[in-house]
């Protein structure tokens, strides 16, 4: 069963065990739009909460993903860095970023749960 | 469905809701002219120049000589000459008409600047002349470097860097000279740059190995003092600012912000590309800032396609102003000269952190630059920058109502708008700015600055008329009130009448096509 946890930057992390998996909501790429290029850490990086994990780079805007949590690198989506559409597609799954090995979940108490984040995103329509 | 030119390209003129035009033979719209790209134009054979034979000759270039055809288009004089001018009649640009894109200041660019530019003493020198022979041209530099010292209150000036992210970059180095002779190099990390500054600032302090960290922006579009004052330590290297910011405002508490960097013991670096709103009124100087960047192809005119290229030098405080770079000119008892050398820079003094570029700047632009303060004067330039202000205000005032401005006027030099207007319309700020291309106005700046949804920036500069201004404001008057009523088809299909219709910018971006192939394998040269 895993559980997913959103910060108020619009990225998303599903947590597994120990693996977080960290992408940008559907929100945030509808505000994007069509993404046309994403720059992805290298595997083995750690990675501290609140740091730059990706880039993002749509027609409208170019922006950093910042992860929502703390830990090494596992994996990256090879997918999303050549086709960057799939990112607009399926921003909560398909179109995930990065995968981290947790270091310290405490972190992810400190993050909205999908009632919270669905309420601030009604904030800012 | 559209028509095919004679190299099979889609002239695409819609001739259904708009325009109301047919399709040509030819895909020309009368004036308009349809143009192959110059490789589409090759006719083997044909050539500008008649070349007599060669004498026999014994080739050294061994492995070296080319094997196969460089590829280069063959076409006749008058061929180039109808393709460039019908590929520049296709440009818009402000010798055209207004073209108020918003941080670009996009003003005239006086014709007195290219007389003087194109005089024989300035256009034809080197910069590898001996000294003696170009003592009027350094005079001008000389001379340059006094108004930019003038006009920003500020001791130091550097005139090499080539555009403002170049003088962004001389700016930070400074500052990192200045910290490395103070032995803080390695302490000072940290670059505080607001959310709402011009994206070449964090950029520059990335490219410099700094960490880049942001301050957010209060509700009425400035730095939030708090936050920044919280993010002050004795790890920051500098802050990096615009005044008046992107939002087209004027940081209220500058003068505290420099303090506080100051008390920090970090550096006020400022991007200057909003002088125009300034110029004449404000020195920087006086604000605290040690280091500001100048674009002399907006403040001074020669703006983008204004007669060539940038120039950013930049300006410096007393902290920083030896460490600016190699070469800069002295006056002395024989005349003017430039410091050329560490040696020479030691025995005059300074410490510069070394050279941005091979030669001495933008020749042609600091003649320009020149040519417009001393034409303007003093009281000119405090009117330039009164003007900018006064048409921006005008715009924001007149359109408030019909679009939706994020943040209570007055502005400075740019007004800015967000979406809110566009609300539940179905048009948004790209396809309201295309509608504007069919009203024969280059669009303002979309989409920036982030701090707002769907931003919308006009910048009118002082160049503009009231009547220029007026139907200006009246064409977006009637571009939203269409947007309202429903109109919807007038914006999300535009442009309609342009020589291209809307591009795809999503497959631009994804699927580059950077390199004309030919479309069948090149034959072997005879």
């Amino acid at each position: 069963m895993s559980d997913i946890r959103f910060t108020d930057q619009h990225e998303w992390v599903r947590v597994d065990g120990d693996i977080a998996t960290i992408g940008i909501t559907d929100y945030a790429q509808e505000q994007l739009g069509d993404v046309v290029f994403v720059e992805l850490p290298e595997v083995g990086k750690d990675i501290a909460a609140g740091d730059e994990a990706a880039v993002v780079e749509s027609v409208k805007a170019a922006s950093e993903v910042y992860s929502p949590v703390s830990g090494e690198v596992v994996d990256v989506n090879g997918d999303i860095e050549a086709t960057p559409a799939g990112v607009n597609e399926d921003a909560m799954g398909d179109g995930w970023f990065v995968k981290l090995r947790l270091s310290n979940p405490a972190e992810l108490d400190k993050l909205m749960d999908e009632a919270a984040y669905a309420e601030f995103v009604e904030g800012l329509q | 469905m559209s028509g095919m030119n004679r190299q099979g390209r889609p002239s695409s003129i819609d001739n259904t809701a708009h325009g109301g035009t047919h399709s040509t033979f030819t895909g020309n719209k009368a004036l308009e002219l349809e143009e192959p790209l110059l490789f589409e134009l090759d006719n083997p054979g044909a050539c500008g120049v008649d070349f007599d034979e060669p004498e026999p000759f014994t080739s050294r270039l061994g492995s070296f000589e080319r094997q196969g055809r460089i590829g280069l288009a063959s076409v006749s004089e008058p061929e180039v000459v109808r393709h460039f001018v019908r590929l520049s009649s296709k440009n818009y640009s402000i010798d055209a008409g207004l073209y108020p894109l918003g941080s670009c200041t996009m003003k005239h660019n006086p014709r007195l600047n290219e007389k003087m530019a194109r005089l024989p003493g300035i256009g034809d020198v080197h910069p590898l002349q001996p000294q003696q022979t170009v003592q009027g041209a350094l005079e001008l530099m000389s001379e340059l470097a006094h108004w930019l010292k003038e006009l920003t209150g500020m001791p130091g000036v550097a005139l090499s860097p080539k555009a403002g992210a170049h003088g962004e970059l001389c700016g930070m180095m400074a500052i990192r000279a200045a910290l490395t002779a103070r032995g803080e190099d390695d302490q000072r990390s940290r670059v505080l740059v607001p959310e709402s500054a011009h994206g070449t600032n964090p950029a520059t302090a990335a490219l410099l190995g700094y960490k880049v960290d942001a301050i957010p922006a209060t509700k009425d579009g400035r730095v939030d003092l708090e936050a920044f004052k919280a993010k002050l330590g004795p790890d920051v290297a500098a802050i990096m600012l615009t005044n008046p910011n992107t939002c087209g405002l004027f940081e209220r508490d500058i003068v505290e912000i420099a303090d506080a960097v100051h008390e920090a013991g970090a550096y006020f670096y400022c991007d200057g590309a909003n002088f125009n709103a300034i110029v004449g009124r404000v020195r920087p100087g006086d604000l605290g800032v040690d280091a500001m960047h100048i674009n002399l192809h907006k403040t001074f005119s020669t703006p983008h396609g204004g007669g060539g290229p940038g120039a950013g030098p930049v300006v410096f405080s007393e902290a920083l102003a030896p460490f600016a770079p190699l070469p800069y000119v002295v006056s002395g008892k024989d005349g003017f000269r430039i410091v050329e050398t560490e040696e020479a820079a030691k025995a005059d003094g300074t410490q510069p952190f070394g050279r941005m570029t091979a030669f001495h700047g933008q020749m042609g632009m600091f003649v320009r630059a020149l040519a417009y303060m001393m034409s303007h004067g003093s009281d000119g330039l405090r009117q330039v920058a009164e003007d900018a202000v006064l048409n921006a205000n005008y715009v924001l005032a007149s359109l408030k109502d019909d679009m939706s401005a994020p943040f209570e006027g007055p502005c400075m030099h740019e007004a800015l708008f967000d979406d809110r207007f566009l609300k539940g319309t179905g048009v948004e700020t790209l396809d309201f700015a295309k509608a504007m291309i069919d009203e024969g106005y280059h669009p303002m700046t979309m989409y920036f600055p982030l701090v707002v949804h769907g931003a919308l920036l006009i910048e009118p500069t002082e160049t503009e008329s009231k009547q220029s201004i007026d139907l200006f404001i009246a064409t977006l008057k009637d571009l939203a009130r269409a947007a309202k009523s429903n109109d919807k088809d007038r914006f999300t299909g535009a442009p309609y009448m342009s020589p291209r219709r809307r591009l795809d910018e999503t497959a631009a971006a994804r699927k580059p096509v950077l390199r004309w192939a030919p479309p069948m394998p090149a034959q072997a040269a005879e």
